[in-house]
């Protein structure tokens, strides 16, 4: 099933949670909303559920107008961040329930209901735990147990909110494979909201960025990693550099320093943000070097297939941060050592201009990891 | 008041956890002097005076403490009180679970303020709660002339009685549901309702479970106090014998007409009370630990 | 289009809250409103006769005096029988512990004239105490033996979860640091209680300012000696002053407000200081 969400507003108190978010989720695709914490992607979630009201606009499901249907009658499964998993019933009755609170008329029979949740704890691998208490599972187990309960209802769309965020590190890295897995076995509908851009590009077909209640960008994972829209994914999405610039002519400088020339979109004494991912840096030793901007190696960190060079800006850009990702050779190759001073030139550079990124700056601080 | 829910958790003994350990220990000699202490004034204040009741409802032996219990004010003291116990616990109960549904479940303004008159019955003197219902519906009372010209009593009747148990008893169930159903969030409701569950369905399957143990706590220190109280009733009541006479107040009356071994006597079945009361908090606290330790492990 | 602003996902709002409501108005509210309408029709010079008389004026500093007086001694012995069960194992300790509890299951009466019967001339205690020139019952010393008795579980029950609460650490940190087991208990442990003990001793002596029950028996009612000021509420009564029952009511109730408001006060403290819900 389709879901569409058109023009949806959300305010709690003076906070606006939501500010007109307009989405289309095509049927059987597995889309993550990816942003950071009171960004509002749960809020959505739960307004796509019916547990949320939204305060204008329109949820519709394969088409249909469904802002009035209660939560009850939508054909939703929904998997809560802590499980909510019934305490006091054992798995099988947890599973069960979705079944067992229908009408009479519908409600299918005691060995119909056996076999179904049989079938799904097989689906999930746990039709070994079928007698237990949720207490009595762990994190990762329960975790499967919610998604059975969620499928026994045979739902139309599958919403996941944190799927993975109560979990240790291990569990959710299996956990997101199994669910990708999952997803393409059963191509049902499915939505999740995460904080953790690894999960999402990993696991989603789809990723939609939301910051300050609204949507930034939409995209394969590929697509919002590789061309990120705005200031706000490019520093969300893996690590970054920042440059504090100003265009001169065709070139954008670094308080004295030259960082890049080529044509440039800006008009001239525009303020702008430059971005480079790590390895889109250049480190140069040649002292005769005059463009790129000076920084001095604070530490070298060599334990990978890739050494990873902090150091600390000079010049116009003393006090920041910057990080360089090129090989163990290189690394031997220009003899680099902590405490030299040495110029980082960019091979790709996406630039921003300031003004229009105002608001982003706010939310993410620490942009240069 | 009852400080009561607090209790609901962390059952067992857990004092080896700090004699086991050299910074959270005393001196041997400081421990005992605490020990003794603390339990030497127990025995005196608490324990002597229970052992009192039981000593001296049998002073005069066996028959005398038959006869007394088989008088028949004192039979119609007792149906009185069990009387006044039916009605007002059950109205409580439902009382509690309706104020505790729309307290936790839901957001809306007032809250802290509508758990604090709720809980104002517990600070109000027990005769003070007497006097209010004989205000409202006493002869010189707002609804006064009405009831008398419709031949209706409801102060030094029945009626009045089970009114000023219902007050005294009022915030039980409630206090002790609000902080559990607090704690427990709504997620587990919610869980229920997008599974295609129906109001009453959540609260059968999913709420009551849940805070089964808490309810059943609220209610036998419900019905504890609903059996025993005296202040209020004394007020309402006007002691008419084997009419309005509950069983603290047939104690009362038996004691100050110096018939001492009659009014133990009487008043040892209501001490029993008290000791079936917390033998059965006791265990529902050792099952609500048991719960609780399932659901935290 | 949009759902409306009263949506909720859980059923029953308005049914709960209304209920709620219409029940507590039924039965507290508005009965309680009646006392301050009652009392309003007194007239200010007619209030005030009633509630300064010399024999009620007394009732009160016995009340308060001697509440004063149990709530003490209850936060001292009964911080203490905590500890007592929290920190030490001894045989008999469940059943201490489930007999804290004894004075809110024990009807008052009961109480009463069991502590009547012990503290007696001829009582158990009272025997013990005759030769040393101590009477207890019927008089003030009366009144307070009973208080203490109805206040202690509340000073138990109230510090009892925080102690239990308490992990070891904190007092490992403080010896660590040098302190001995005085300073940690000072330094660490009480403050950390302290705001618990507080509202175990309000809550004590706010029980004990209304308690009736338990007092009449053993306090011997003497004017000006030892009568509390509930029973000057039944005496009114029984005189058919309603107007004076509810003057002193009034006051009474009054007192009540302000130590909900200060019990509640303490218990948001106490929420604060530990980081628990009350």
């Amino acid at each position: 099933m389709s879901i569409q969400v058109k023009n949806i507003r959300k305010e709690f108190g003076s906070f606006t949670a939501l500010k007109d978010v307009s989405l289309d989720f095509p049927t059987g695709e597995l889309v993550a909303l990816l942003g950071p914490s009171g960004c509002g992607k749960t809020t959505l979630l739960r307004i796509i559920a019916g547990l949320e009201s939204a305060d204008s606009g329109q949820v519709l499901l394969d088409g249909a107008d469904a802002s009035d249907t209660h939560v009850r009658e939508r054909q939703v499964g929904f998997v809560f961040q802590h499980y909510a998993l019934f305490r006091h019933m054992s798995v099988f009755d947890n599973v069960a329930f979705g079944m067992r609170m229908k009408p009479r008329r519908e409600r299918p029979s005691e060995s119909a209901i056996k076999a179904k949740v049989t079938e799904l704890l097989k689906l999930v691998q746990l039709d070994w735990v079928a007698d237990r208490f949720p207490s009595q599972l762990s994190g990762g187990q329960r975790q499967r147990i919610a998604l059975a309960r969620a499928l026994a209802v045979e739902p139309r769309v599958l919403l996941l909110d944190e799927p993975f965020g109560a979990l240790d590190a291990k569990v959710r890295k299996e956990l997101r494979r199994w669910l990708r897995r999952l997803h393409d076995e059963l191509h049902i509908t499915s939505i999740f909201v995460t904080h953790d851009q690894e999960e999402a590009l990993e696991v989603a077909d789809r990723v939609v960025l939301m910051d300050h209640g609204k949507v930034e960008q939409v995209g394969t994972p590929e697509e919002v990693y590789r061309h990120p829209a705005s200031p706000f994914v490019y520093g969300f999405l893996g690590s970054v550099n920042l440059f504090h610039g100003r265009v001169e002519g065709d070139a954008v400088h670094v308080g004295d320093d030259l960082l890049f020339r080529d044509k440039v979109a800006f008009g001239n004494g525009a303020e702008v943000f430059a971005f480079a991912r790590p390895h889109e840096l250049n480190i140069v030793i040649d002292p005769q070097e005059t463009s790129g901007v000076a920084a001095k190696i604070s530490r070298i960190l060599a334990f990978g297939v890739t050494a990873r060079i902090e150091l600390d800006g000079l010049n116009g850009s003393t006090g920041q941060l910057f990080e360089v990702e090129i090989t163990r050779d290189e690394v031997a190759r220009l003899g680099l050592e902590e405490g030299q001073a040495v110029r980082l030139l960019p091979s790709r550079l996406r630039v921003f201009e300031r003004e229009k990124a105002a608001i982003a700056e706010g939310s993410a601080p620490n942009w240069v990891i | 008041m009852s400080g009561a829910a607090a209790v609901l958790h962390g059952v067992g003994d857990q004092a080896g956890r700090f004699e086991s350990k050299a910074a959270t220990r005393e001196p041997k000699l400081v421990k005992w002097a605490i020990l003794g202490t603390s339990l030497t004034f127990f025995a005196i204040f608490l324990l002597l005076p229970l052992v009192a009741v039981f000593v001296e409802a049998f002073r005069k032996g066996w028959e005398v403490y038959i006869s007394a219990l088989i008088d028949a004010d004192a039979i119609s003291a007792i149906k009185l009180t069990l009387i006044a116990a039916a009605i007002s616990v059950p109205l409580n109960l439902f009382f509690g679970v309706a104020a505790a549904w729309s307290i936790t479940k839901f957001e809306f303004r007032g809250k802290h303020l509508l758990i604090t008159l709720i809980d104002l019955p517990f600070s109000v003197s027990p005769v003070v709660s007497g006097l209010i219902y004989i205000l409202v519906f006493g002869a010189q009372g707002w609804f006064g002339p009405w009831l008398a010209e419709h031949d209706l009593k409801v102060v030094f009747a029945v009626p009045g009685i089970v009114l000023a148990t219902i007050f005294v008893t009022f915030p039980f169930v409630a206090r002790e549901l609000i902080p559990l159903m607090e704690a427990q969030g709504k997620d587990e409701e919610e869980a229920a309702v997008v599974l295609g569950a129906k109001g009453w369905q959540t609260f059968w399957y999913v709420t009551l479970p849940n805070v089964k143990w808490g309810l059943l706590y609220g209610v036998i220190l419900c019905n504890a106090r609903a059996m025993g109280e005296f202040g209020a009733v004394s007020v309402v009541s006007g002691h008419i014998r084997g009419m309005t006479n509950t069983m603290p107040l047939h104690v009362e009356i038996l004691y100050n007409e110096y018939q001492f071994a009659a009014a133990f006597a009487v008043a040892s079945l209501l001490a029993l009370l008290a000791l079936v009361t917390l033998v059965i908090k006791t265990w529902v606290e050792h099952q609500a630990g048991k719960a609780n330790q399932l659901s935290e492990e | 289009m949009a759902a409306s602003r009263t949506f909720r996902v859980l059923p029953g709002f308005g049914l709960s809250l209304g209920y709620t409501l219409a029940w507590l108005s039924l039965i507290v509210l508005i009965p309680l409103v009646a006392v301050f309408v009652k009392a309003g029709s007194l007239g200010l010079d007619h209030f005030l006769a009633a509630v300064s008389s010399p024999r009620v004026i007394a009732s009160y500093k016995l009340t308060f005096g001697a509440s004063l007086i149990a709530a003490l001694i209850n936060t001292f012995f009964g911080l203490m029988l905590a500890w007592a069960l929290v920190r030490y194992s001894f045989p008999g300790k469940r059943l201490v512990d489930a007999l804290v509890d004894l004075p809110f299951a024990l009807p008052t009466a009961v109480a009463g004239i069991a502590l009547t019967a012990l503290y007696a001339k001829n009582g158990w205690v009272g025997k013990l105490l005759e030769p040393l020139g101590i009477q207890v019952a019927f008089t003030p010393l009366g009144v307070l033996v009973a208080l203490v008795f109805i206040g202690l579980p509340f000073v138990v029950r109230t510090v009892q979860p925080i102690l239990e609460d308490l992990d070891t650490e904190y007092e490992e940190a403080a010896v660590s640091l040098g302190a001995n087991r005085w300073q940690a208990f000072r330094y660490v442990v009480f403050p950390t209680v302290l705001p618990a003990l507080m509202t175990g001793f309000a809550m004590a002596f706010a029980r004990a300012v209304g308690e009736y029950g338990s007092v009449i028996f053993i306090a011997g009612n003497i004017p000006m000696v030892s009568e509390i000021t509930p029973l000057m509420i039944i005496t009114k009564l029984e005189q058919y002053d309603y107007a004076g029952a509810t003057a002193i009511a009034v006051v009474m109730l009054l007192i009540s407000f302000v130590l909900l408001l200060v019990i509640n006060g303490l218990q948001a403290w106490t929420a604060k200081r530990t980081g628990r819900e009350r």
